[in-house]
C-alpha cells in the first residue's frame, strides 16, 4: 500500500467520520463549513484539470459556478424542482457555454488566454448584475433544494454532507483516470512541450477543448451543490474575484497533482475561517498571504508530500 | 437624435478614454518591458484618489494635495516592487497574476481599516467647478474637460519621452527585445524602476483626477483594471500609442453604448425588453470588441515586439 493511498483513505475516513462526531460533541458549524469546502474543492479539482494539467491559465472559471447556481435557481423560480432536472440542466448549460468561450479562447494563448477568459466572465457576470427578473445586483434566494425524490433528502444537512463527499470523491477519482489515460497524457504533453507535442502528430486544440468542457460541467455541477447550500445565489459567484480564489485554491494546493485542489481548498478556506473569527479586517492579513505563499510555495501544499507533474 | 448630447457623451467619452489612457501607459510598459501582469495596478490608483483626498483634506490646498498624492504613490509603487514584484520577474504569468491579486485585497482591506468603506467625497477646488459654455447650448463640466486636457498633455510629454529622449528609445528597445537590451549592457534593474515608477505616479493621477467624478471606495481600482486590461489587449502589449488609440476606443465606445444602447434598442424591440437588455449588452460591448480585435488582429493594433 503506497503511502500515497494511505493518507486519502485516513483523509476519507476523518471526513467520512466527521458528521457523526460533530453532532455527538454539539458543533454542528463544522459540519456546513466542511460541506462548503468540499463543494468548492469540486470547483478546484475542475479547475486544476485544465490550469494544473493542461496548462491554460482560465481566469474565467467561475462563471460555471455562476451557471450551475443559476441553472437552479432559474429552473426553481419557475417551479421546477426535480433535483435530476436541475443538475442535469446545471451541468449541460455549462458544458455548452464552456464549449463556446473554450472554442474562441483556446485560439489563443498566454497572457491573451487570460485577459479573455476574464472578458468572457465580466460579460456573464455583468448579464447576471443586469437580469432583474432573478434578483440583479442582489441576487435570488433558493425556495426550496433539489429534490430528489425517494433518494436522498437535501434539506437534512448530513445527507446532504455525504452526498457532498460522495461528488468530491468521484470528481477527484475521475479526474484521476483521466489524466492517466491517453487523453490526458496529450493533454499533459501539450503542456510540457507544445511543439513536441505537435511533431509527434498531436493537434492540442481539440484535446485542450475537450479538458475546457469537461472542467467547465464539472465546476457547474459544483455551482448547483452551492446553491442548494447557501440557498441564495449572487452574480458575484461569477466574479473575477471568485476566480481568482478558485486559482488559488489549486496553486496553494499544488498544480498537477491529485490532492492538491482537495488540500489547497481545505486550507484556504479553514485559513479564512480562522481570520475571519479573529477580525472584521481578514483580507489585510490573506492577502499577503496570498503573496508570501506565491513567492515561497512554488510546489504547493502537496508538494510537500510528493513530487507533483513539472 | 440631439446632438448636442451626442457630443457631450462623445466628450464624456474622450474623458473616459483618457482615465484609461494614464492607467494603460504604465500598465503595457510594465507588461511589455518587465513580462510583469501587475493586477495591483488598480490598486495604486485608489491609493493616489484616496492620499490625493486626505493630503488635500490636511493641507486645505488643492494643489498641495495633489502634489503629496502622488509623491505618495510614487512612494508605496516603489516599496510595491522592491518588497514584491522583485521576487516575481522570474515567475510565469500565472504566479504573478496571483501574488497581485493577493496585494489587491490586501490594499482594498488597508484602505478599508483607515478610511472605512464607505465612498468618499473628494472636493473640487474652486477654479475647477461649474461649467464651460461649449457652443450655444451646451455646457460642459469643467472638471471633465480640465481632464481631457491634462490627459492629453500627458499623451504629448509622453510621446515626446518615448520617441525622442535617450530613455524613451531604451523604453521601445525594452519592449521590443528585453533580452537583448540587458545583453548591450544597459542596466535593466534601473530601467524596471524607473518605468515602474512612470507607471505608478501615472496611475496615481489618474485615481485623483477620477476621484472627483466616479466615487473613491475601496475596490475602485478593480472597476476600472479590468477595461485597462481590454485596452491594453486591443491597442498592443507594449506599445504606448496602442495604449493611446485603445484607450480611446474603448472609451469611446463604452460611454456611447451605455448612453444610447438602450434607447436605441428601444426604438426597435420593445421598451420593457430593452430596459433589461440594454444594459447588459452596453457592458459586455468593450470585451465584444476586444473579441472582435483579437480575431482580426491577435496581437493587438499596434504590437511593440516585432
Amino acid at each position: 500500500m503506497s503511502t500515497r493511498l494511505i493518507l486519502w483513505a485516513i483523509a476519507v475516513l476523518v471526513l467520512v467520520a466527521l458528521p457523526p462526531v460533530m453532532t455527538a460533541i454539539g458543533q454542528t458549524f463544522y459540519i456546513d463549513l466542511v460541506r462548503r469546502i468540499m463543494i468548492l474543492a469540486i470547483a478546484a479539482v475542475s479547475l486544476n484539470l485544465i490550469l494544473g494539467y493542461g496548462g491554460m491559465v482560465s481566469f474565467g472559471h467561475a462563471a460555471y459556478l455562476g451557471i450551475g447556481a443559476y441553472a437552479v435557481g432559474v429552473l426553481g423560480f419557475y417551479g421546477v424542482t426535480s433535483g435530476w432536472l436541475q443538475w442535469a440542466t446545471a451541468i449541460g448549460a455549462s458544458a455548452l457555454v464552456a464549449l463556446a468561450i473554450g472554442a474562441v479562447s483556446i485560439r489563443t494563448s498566454g497572457i491573451y488566454f487570460i485577459m479573455i477568459t476574464l472578458a468572457f466572465t465580466q460579460m456573464l457576470y455583468y448579464l447576471g448584475i443586469s437580469l432583474e427578473v432573478f434578483g440583479g445586483d442582489d441576487g435570488m434566494r433558493l425556495k426550496s433544494r433539489s429534490q430528489f425524490a425517494g433518494l436522498v433528502d437535501l434539506n437534512d444537512p448530513i445527507a446532504f454532507y455525504y452526498v457532498a463527499l460522495a461528488l468530491m470523491l468521484l470528481a477527484v477519482f475521475f479526474v484521476y483516470r483521466l489524466v492517466n489515460s491517453r487523453f490526458g497524457m496529450v493533454l499533459r504533453a501539450a503542456k510540457s512541450n507544445e511543439a513536441r507535442a505537435r511533431a509527434i502528430g498531436f493537434s492540442p486544440y481539440p484535446y485542450r477543448l475537450a479538458a475546457f468542457v469537461i472542467a467547465g460541467a464539472m465546476c457547474g455541477l459544483a455551482g448547483a451543490l452551492y446553491a442548494n447550500h447557501t440557498s441564495y445565489i449572487v452574480p458575484g459567484l461569477m466574479s473575477w474575484q471568485q476566480s481568482g480564489d478558485i486559482m488559488f485554491m489549486v496553486i496553494l494546493g499544488g498544480m498537477a497533482s491529485t490532492a492538491g485542489p482537495v488540500l489547497g481548498t481545505f486550507a484556504l478556506l479553514i485559513v479564512e475561517e480562522f481570520l475571519k473569527g479573529w477580525t472584521e479586517h481578514w483580507q489585510v492579513i490573506l492577502g499577503p498571504l496570498l503573496v508570501l505563499s506565491v513567492i515561497f510555495f512554488r510546489r504547493g501544499l502537496a508538494g510537500m508530500f510528493y513530487k507533483p507533474d513539472a | 437624435m440631439p446632438w448636442t448630447l451626442v457630443f457631450e457623451q462623445l466628450l464624456n467619452g474622450v474623458q473616459l478614454g483618457v482615465t484609461l489612457f494614464l492607467m494603460a501607459a504604465g500598465l503595457t510598459l510594465v507588461l511589455g518591458i518587465m513580462n510583469l501582469v501587475n493586477l495591483a495596478h488598480g490598486s495604486l490608483y485608489m491609493v493616489g484618489a484616496y492620499l490625493t483626498l486626505a493630503a488635500a483634506q490636511w493641507t486645505g490646498s488643492y494643489a498641495a494635495g495633489v502634489v503629496l498624492g502622488l509623491a505618495g504613490t510614487l512612494l508605496i509603487g516603489m516599496l510595491v516592487e522592491v518588497v514584491t514584484l522583485r521576487a516575481l520577474y522570474d515567475r510565469d504569468h500565472l504566479d504573478q497574476v496571483l501574488a497581485t491579486f493577493g496585494l489587491i485585497l490586501f490594499f482594498n482591506e488597508l484602505v478599508a481599516i483607515v478610511w472605512g468603506r464607505a465612498s468618499l467625497y473628494a472636493q473640487l477646488p474652486q477654479f475647477l467647478r461649474g461649467h464651460v459654455e461649449l457652443f450655444s447650448g451646451s455646457s460642459y463640466p469643467m472638471y471633465r474637460l480640465a481632464v481631457i486636457l491634462v490627459g492629453l498633455l500627458i499623451a504629448i510629454l509622453l510621446w515626446y519621452v518615448v520617441t525622442q529622449t535617450r530613455l524613451g528609445m531604451l523604453i521601445r528597445a525594452g519592449a521590443s527585445n528585453r533580452t537583448m537590451v540587458a545583453a548591450l549592457g544597459v542596466n535593466i534593474r534601473l530601467l524596471y524602476t524607473v518605468v515602474f515608477g512612470f507607471g505608478a505616479v501615472l496611475a496615481g493621477l489618474a485615481g485623483l483626477m477620477a476621484g472627483p467624478i466616479y466615487s473613491v471606495q475601496p475596490g475602485m481600482g478593480e472597476l476600472i483594471l479590468i477595461q485597462v486590461f481590454v485596452v491594453i489587449v486591443i491597442g498592443g502589449i507594449g506599445s504606448v500609442r496602442g495604449a493611446l488609440v485603445g484607450a480611446l476606443i474603448v472609451g469611446i465606445v463604452d460611454t456611447l453604448g451605455r448612453a444610447f444602447l438602450k434607447p436605441m434598442l428601444g426604438s426597435m424591440i420593445s421598451p420593457t425588453a430593452a430596459e433589461a437588455a440594454g444594459p447588459a449588452l452596453a457592458s459586455m460591448l468593450i470585451y465584444l470588441l476586444m473579441a472582435i480585435v483579437l480575431a482580426l488582429r491577435p496581437a493587438g493594433l499596434f504590437p511593440a515586439r516585432g
